[in-house]
C-alpha cells in the first residue's frame, strides 16, 4: 500500500489544553507509517460559536484553512469533532452555493488565496478505519487491551448531522466500537455513547452541561466500563476535567479515566506512556 | 420487482396508564414483520391483534399531521413514514417502542404536549403587522423572499426535535428547537414587523437560543428536514444584526472567538473564559484551572501559540467582518 499522507488540522485544543492528544496523534501516526503535514497556517475554526456572531467571517476563515490543505494537494485530517464539523460544513456550503463561494473567494483573493473545493476532509478516526484499515491494525497490535471494558463516547459533531459525518449512523454508531475491538478491548454498550457531553454550553448553561457530563459518565460506569475513550478533545476536556461539577449534578461520584482514541490505539500498538502524554490527565489514568 | 420478505421481530413496548398504573412496564409482542410495513402498521397490529386498549395518536398516515411521533430504540420517528426494513437493518430484530417523552407519558404512546405548545406560543409564531383592511393591491412575496424562510415553514409540530433535545430534557425553561424554528420563520418573513419583540424573547438567558448545546439532535431527527439548529444560528446572527444581543456571558463567549483569532489566529482558551465571564465571574473556574495547570493543560499568556501567516488572518478578519458588538 502507498504510504498514507494527510494535511493535519490540529485545532486549538491540541495545542493548548490537551497536549497529550497531539503527542499521541503523532505517536500513533509514526507507528502506522502515516505521514502528517501540520497546517501551521490554520486558524481556529470558530468552534461552532464564531458563526453565531459572524457567520460570513467564520466561512472565510474555515475556507482559508482548507486552502492550505488544497495547496499541498492533500486530504485534510482533523483530530477534533468540532473542527471536523465546522470545516466539513464550510466545504458543503461553498461547494453547493456558487455565489457564496464567489463572495468568500473575493475576500480570500485579497490575501492571494482561492478556495477550490478539491480537498476532502476527514476525522483521523475515519482515516484510520477507512483508509488504513482495521484488519491491518489488528495485525499490528502488540499489547491487546483484553483486560479492559472500554466505553466509547462518540461526541456529537463526528456523527451529526449524518449527511456531513463520516459514515456512522448517529443512532447506532459503530466506528469507535470497532476500533476498541481491533485493539483487543471489550466494547461497552451504554445509552449515552452517542449523546451530548455538554461542552458547548459549559459557560452559558452550566447546570445543563454538568448534568449531561454526569449522565454520560454514569451510563458508562453502570455498564461496568473501566474507562472511556473519545475521538474529541472537547468531549475529553469536559469528561476528564469537570467530574466534580458532573458528580454534584447527578448526585454521585462519576470520576472515571477518559482516554483519547489515539492514546487507546497507541497503548495497543506498544507506544510508551510518555509518548502518549498520559501524565496530562486530570482524572487519574495510573491503571495503565 | 423485489419480493416481500418476512422476519420475526420482538417488540418491547412501553405500556402505562397514568389513571390506573402505579408504574410503567414494557410488554413484549412477537410478530412476523413484512418488508412492506412501517412502524405505524406495528402500532396498529399491537392494538388489533394483541390488546385493544393500546393507545397512540394517528391521523393522516401521510407524514403531514405530525401526530404519530414515537421513539424506536431511542430514535425519534414519525411512525407512518418510518419503514420497518430500515429500522431492522439499523437495530436488529429486538426493538423497543416508547413515547417521545417518557416523563410526559399519559397513556402508552400518548404524551402531554402542553410544554411544547406553551413554548411555541411564547415566541409569537404568527405574523405581526399593521394590516391595512382595504389594501389597494396584494401584498406580494417574491420567490427569493420566500426562500429566506429556509423551509422553516415546513414544520408540522410533531415535537420530535423538542423531545429529542437534551437541553430541554435538563432545563424545563428552554424553549427548544421547534419554537426557535417558528420564531425564525416569522422573523424571516418580509411582511412581519415583530422581529425585535421575538428577538427579545429568544435571547433570554436560561430559556433562549444561548442555552442550545449544539448537539444537532434536532437537525438529525426532523422528518421534514427543517434543520432547526440552522435557524437557531440565524437567530443568533439576527441578535447582533439588530443590536439585540445582550451583554452577557453567552454573547461575549461568541464574540470572544473573533477577538482571539484576530490576535493569535488560534483561540486563547484562558482569555476566552476571562472575557466571557468577566474578571469576577472567572474566579469560579479557578479550582478546575489549578487542577489543569498541575497537569500541564494550561498555556500561560506569554507562551500562547500563534498561527503562521498571522497577518493574512488579521487582514481577513478586518475585511470579512459583517457585524459589530
Amino acid at each position: 500500500m502507498e504510504k498514507l499522507k494527510y494535511a493535519l488540522f490540529t485545532g486549538c485544543t491540541a495545542k493548548e489544553s490537551t497536549p497529550e492528544q497531539l503527542m499521541s496523534t503523532y505517536a500513533v501516526a509514526d507507528k502506522l507509517g502515516i505521514e502528517l503535514i501540520e497546517l501551521t497556517e490554520a486558524s481556529c475554526c470558530g468552534a461552532s460559536h464564531l458563526q453565531d456572531y459572524d457567520d460570513f467571517l467564520s466561512l472565510v476563515l474555515n475556507a482559508r484553512n482548507i486552502c492550505y490543505a488544497e495547496s499541498r494537494g492533500l486530504t485534510m485530517v482533523t483530530i477534533c469533532n468540532t473542527c471536523q464539523l465546522n470545516t466539513a460544513m464550510t466545504k458543503h456550503r461553498l461547494d453547493n452555493n456558487e455565489s457564496l463561494k464567489a463572495r468568500v473567494n473575493e475576500k480570500l483573493a485579497e490575501v492571494g488565496l482561492e478556495y477550490k473545493g478539491d480537498s476532502e476532509i476527514t476525522h483521523f478516526l475515519y482515516a484510520i478505519i477507512d483508509d488504513f484499515g482495521l484488519d491491518k491494525i489488528k495485525e499490528m497490535v502488540v499489547k491487546p487491551l483484553s483486560q479492559f471494558n472500554i466505553a466509547p463516547f462518540y461526541g456529537c459533531h463526528n456523527i451529526r448531522p449524518s449527511e456531513l459525518a463520516g459514515g456512522d449512523n448517529p443512532y447506532n454508531p459503530t466506528s469507535l466500537d470497532d476500533l476498541i475491538i481491533a485493539c483487543g478491548g471489550e466494547n461497552v454498550d451504554y445509552e449515552e455513547k452517542n449523546k451530548c457531553c455538554g461542552f458547548h454550553a459549559e459557560l452559558q448553561s452550566p447546570n445543563t452541561a454538568a448534568r449531561l457530563t454526569g449522565k454520560a459518565l454514569m451510563g458508562a460506569l453502570d455498564q461496568n466500563a473501566d474507562w472511556m475513550v473519545t475521538p474529541c478533545p472537547l468531549c475529553h476536556l469536559k469528561l476528564d476535567t469537570q467530574y466534580d461539577h458532573a458528580s454534584h449534578a447527578v448526585g454521585r461520584d462519576v470520576k472515571m479515566p477518559v482516554l483519547h482514541m489515539q492514546q487507546m490505539l497507541g497503548l495497543a500498538l506498544g507506544c510508551t506512556v510518555d509518548e502518549l502524554g498520559l501524565k496530562h490527565h486530570v482524572s487519574d489514568v495510573t491503571f495503565i | 420487482m423485489t419480493s416481500i420478505t418476512t422476519q420475526t421481530i420482538t417488540f418491547k413496548v412501553f405500556r402505562f396508564n397514568t389513571e390506573t398504573d402505579y408504574l410503567p412496564a414494557y410488554k413484549e409482542y412477537r410478530m412476523e414483520v413484512t418488508s412492506e410495513e412501517v412502524v405505524l402498521d406495528i402500532l396498529n397490529r399491537i392494538k388489533w391483534e394483541f390488546d385493544g386498549s393500546f393507545s397512540y395518536r394517528r391521523s393522516c398516515r401521510h407524514g403531514i399531521c405530525g401526530a404519530c411521533a414515537v421513539k424506536v430504540n431511542g430514535k425519534g420517528v414519525l411512525a407512518c413514514k418510518e419503514r420497518m426494513n430500515d429500522i431492522i437493518e439499523l437495530f436488529g430484530n429486538e426493538l423497543t417502542i416508547e413515547p417521545v417523552s417518557i416523563k410526559r407519558a399519559v397513556k402508552d404512546m400518548i404524551v402531554d404536549k402542553a410544554d411544547f405548545w406553551q413554548k411555541h406560543d411564547a415566541v409569537k409564531p404568527y405574523l405581526i403587522s399593521d394590516i391595512d383592511e382595504h389594501p389597494k393591491q396584494e401584498s406580494l412575496v417574491t420567490p427569493e423572499q420566500a426562500e429566506a424562510l429556509l423551509e422553516a415553514d415546513l414544520c408540522i409540530q410533531c415535537g420530535l426535535c423538542h423531545y429529542s433535545c437534551p437541553a430541554i430534557e435538563e432545563n424545563d425553561d428552554f424553549f427548544g428547537p421547534a419554537a426557535f424554528a417558528a420564531a425564525y420563520r416569522f422573523n424571516a418573513d418580509v411582511r412581519d414587523e415583530g422581529t425585535l419583540e421575538r428577538l427579545d424573547v429568544v435571547n433570554q438567558m436560561g430559556a433562549g437560543v444561548w442555552d442550545c448545546v449544539k448537539c444537532f439532535e434536532c437537525a438529525e431527527v426532523c422528518p421534514k428536514e427543517v434543520n432547526p439548529i440552522e435557524k437557531i444560528t440565524k437567530l443568533h446572527n439576527q441578535a447582533f444584526e439588530f443590536g439585540r444581543a445582550p451583554n452577557n456571558v453567552a454573547v461575549r463567549h461568541a464574540v470572544g472567538f473573533a477577538h482571539s483569532i484576530k490576535k493569535h489566529g488560534l483561540l486563547d482558551e484562558g482569555e476566552l473564559v476571562r472575557y466571557s465571564e468577566g474578571n469576577l465571574g472567572v474566579l469560579k473556574h479557578v479550582p478546575v484551572a489549578i487542577k489543569m495547570y498541575k497537569k500541564g493543560k494550561i498555556v500561560l499568556p506569554w507562551n500562547m501559540p500563534k498561527s503562521d501567516k498571522l497577518d493574512e488572518i488579521k487582514k481577513l478578519v478586518k475585511i470579512s467582518s459583517t457585524v459589530k458588538f
